[in-house]
């Protein structure tokens, strides 16, 4: 009854940032407890998906339970919702880890009622691992920070993406085949097809570093100088305020805000954007925050650590040079 | 096409929260309640659902206090044919327990679709929709940005970090609404009128059991207004060093 599990979440058969920061948690959770207890990760996806499980040891899982089946190359919201129920039940956990990533969002309600156990969502933190769980999240778009308690057992938990620090501690990970419970090529809902939009670019919700631009751009092809920065950091993903993205100017899964990606990166970069509220929901729990804008009343600079004001077609220019210098006597 | 669409009511988020003296709830005075952003996306998908099929009907449901009654009427003057309020206390943080109230009303009620929002932004839980799918036992769509509904079957898309899903399913089925998919309509003045005549029903809310509260609440940190560094391209290499030295994140 003390084992936590952590849903290693996966796409396209690869694993996901999110599933290292599920595990990472747990791997806390458990030290934490007293009790001991071990941290077990469940990995489902297509045949092959077990050779990712070296990465969840590495990352503090003592058993990877893997569950394989063709039927399972895409997500699979039914199948998948069974098979997590079915371990969760089984192997009687106090803690379930989840990733309040888009996978995460649809998944873990659907376990939580099939279990009938409710579901604390979008966690930044957990400030007591002892029962009853006593965990942080945000609520009235970022505005006001709730402390929840959460006295149900299993405890389930969605960890708001980038919430978490990795941290690798290693253990065996030693791999357990788990059990497709019901047929998964029989579900109602079938995902027919997965538009990959960001190529191999860094996912929002990964990168350490997010270069955003806004309407202050001027027009899309000045994008290429967000780009470029985002370039020189190396570890950085570029985002954008839904002014950019109604334009067309960006796809809308580049949206941050109350209506786009929830993102807390180490550090965020604000080029040309002025600062609305449903744009901060999205990135004020950012670690640091660089706001450049030529308006030095911009809202965007009452929250950012670090403002530039200036013209951003002047400013990124020399900010990428400075970077790519800097990072080089690194 | 009979449709059921849940709504909540919440404040703008646009205003300026105050924790109330209990400590758990944000203080409700001088805030405006409407119905909730994504509900509204909901609503508006149900109209147009129901107007290209010529035929049909549309059920809102409310768990919440009477206060509720006027969103609810604001669906109506919308659009919707007759609301259900499901009256409770208060509005449970709880989503399960909000979840155990809808599938308890909308069970057995031959609905083809059941729309949520993709999320409530006061909670900002994003699980009462899928939730009432399971409890339901009926097909789930979560998130839906695009959608084609034809005869017993739907088709729709959902958006992933960097990538998109499509996903087909059968009716009847449950679906939470994302933005975009479409603007929801204004209220006309005939509209408004026509509402105060709609059937709004009142039912006590079976909730059942709730293990997931509130504590506290707190306003998050103000972060403390940050330090302009300078003007215009001369001011990269101090900003660069405090990256460095102070920031510590290059
Ligand atoms: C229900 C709802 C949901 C919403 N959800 C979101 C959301 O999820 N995400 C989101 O981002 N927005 C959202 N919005 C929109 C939001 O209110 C703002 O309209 C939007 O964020 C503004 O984008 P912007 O900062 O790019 O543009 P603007 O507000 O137009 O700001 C442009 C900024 O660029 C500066 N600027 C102009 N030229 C230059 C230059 N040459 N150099 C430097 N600076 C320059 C200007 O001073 C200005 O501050 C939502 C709105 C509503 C009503
Ligand atoms: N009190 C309520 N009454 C009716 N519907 C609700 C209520 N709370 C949540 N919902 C629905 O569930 C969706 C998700 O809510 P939540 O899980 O709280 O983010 C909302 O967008 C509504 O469609």
């Amino acid at each position: 009854m003390s084992n936590v599990l952590a849903y290693a979440e996966a796409r396209g058969g690869e694993l996901r940032m999110v599933a290292l920061e599920a595990v990472t948690a747990a791997r806390s959770l458990a030290d934490a407890s007293g009790v001991g207890g071990e941290v077990h990760a469940l990995l489902v996806g297509p045949p092959g998906i077990a050779s990712v499980a070296p990465r969840l040891g590495a990352h503090g899982a003592d058993v990877v339970i893997v569950v394989e089946h063709p039927a399972l190359a895409l997500y699979n919201p039914e199948a998948v919702t069974s098979i997590v129920a079915d371990r969760v039940t089984t192997g009687q956990y106090r803690v379930v880890l989840f990733s309040a990533s888009a996978q995460g969002r649809d998944l873990a309600p659907r376990v939580a009622a099939r279990l009938g156990v409710p579901l604390a969502s979008d966690v930044v933190a957990i400030e007591s691992a002892a029962e009853p769980l006593v965990l942080r999240h945000p609520t009235y778009a970022g505005k006001v920070v709730a402390t929840l308690v959460l006295a149900a057992t299993p405890s389930l938990i969605s960890l708001r993406p980038g919430a978490i620090t990795l941290v690798e501690s290693s253990r065996a990970g030693r791999v357990e085949s788990g059990s497709t419970v019901v047929d998964p090529a029989a579900s109602r809902v079938v995902v027919t097809e997965m538009l990959e939009g960001g190529g191999a670019k860094l996912d929002l919700g990964d990168a350490p570093v997010i270069v955003s631009g806004g309407r202050g751009l001027r027009a899309a092809e000045n994008f290429r100088l967000v780009e470029e920065l985002a370039d020189a950091f190396g570890n950085a993903a570029v985002g954008a305020t839904r002014a950019v993205t109604d334009d067309g100017w960006r796809p809308h899964s580049d949206q941050i805000g109350q209506t786009g990606r929830l993102v807390s990166p180490d550090l965020y970069i604000a080029v040309g954007i002025s600062g609305a509220i449903q744009h901060l929901a999205g990135m004020r729990t950012s670690k640091t925050i660089v706001a450049i804008n030529k308006d030095k009343d911009a809202p965007i600079f009452k929250i950012a650590d670090y403002g530039i004001v200036g013209d951003v077609l002047e400013v990124l220019p020399v900010l990428t040079a400075a970077i790519r210098e800097a990072r080089k006597s690194h | 096409m009979k449709i059921a669409v849940c709504i909540k009511r919440v404040p703008d988020m646009e205003s300026r929260f105050r924790v109330a003296s209990s400590g758990t709830t944000v203080d409700e005075s001088g805030l405006k309640f409407d119905i909730g952003d994504f509900d509204g996306y909901a609503v508006e998908v149900a109209l147009q659902l129901k107007e290209r099929s010529g035929a049909g009907e549309i059920t809102v449901v409310s768990v919440g206090p009477d206060v509720v009654q006027e969103t609810l009427r604001k669906a109506l003057s919308m659009g919707a044919d007759r609301a259900v309020q499901l009256k409770t206390e208060a509005i449970p943080f709880d989503g399960l327990a909000i979840a155990r109230a809808l599938a308890a009303e909308l069970g057995g009620g031959g609905y083809d679709l059941i729309l949520f929002g993709k999320v409530a932004l006061d909670s900002s839980n994003g699980v009462v929709g899928a939730m009432t799918a399971e409890l339901l036992g009926l097909p789930c769509v979560t998130a839906v940005s695009k959608l084609d509904v034809g005869a017993g079957r739907g088709s729709a898309r959902r958006e992933l970090e960097g990538a998109a899903e499509l996903l087909a399913f059968p009716l009847p089925a449950v679906l939470t609404i994302d933005e975009g998919i479409a603007r929801p309509r204004y209220p006309s003045l005939k509209g408004i009128m026509a509402a105060k005549k709609k059937p709004l029903e009142v039912r006590p809310a079976q909730l059942g059991e709730q293990r997931l509260s509130i504590r506290s609440l707190a306003l998050p940190p103000e972060r403390s207004a940050g330090r302009i560094v300078g003007e215009g391209p001369s001011a990269v290499p101090e900003l660069v060093r405090l990256l460095q030295t102070e920031a510590k994140v290059l």
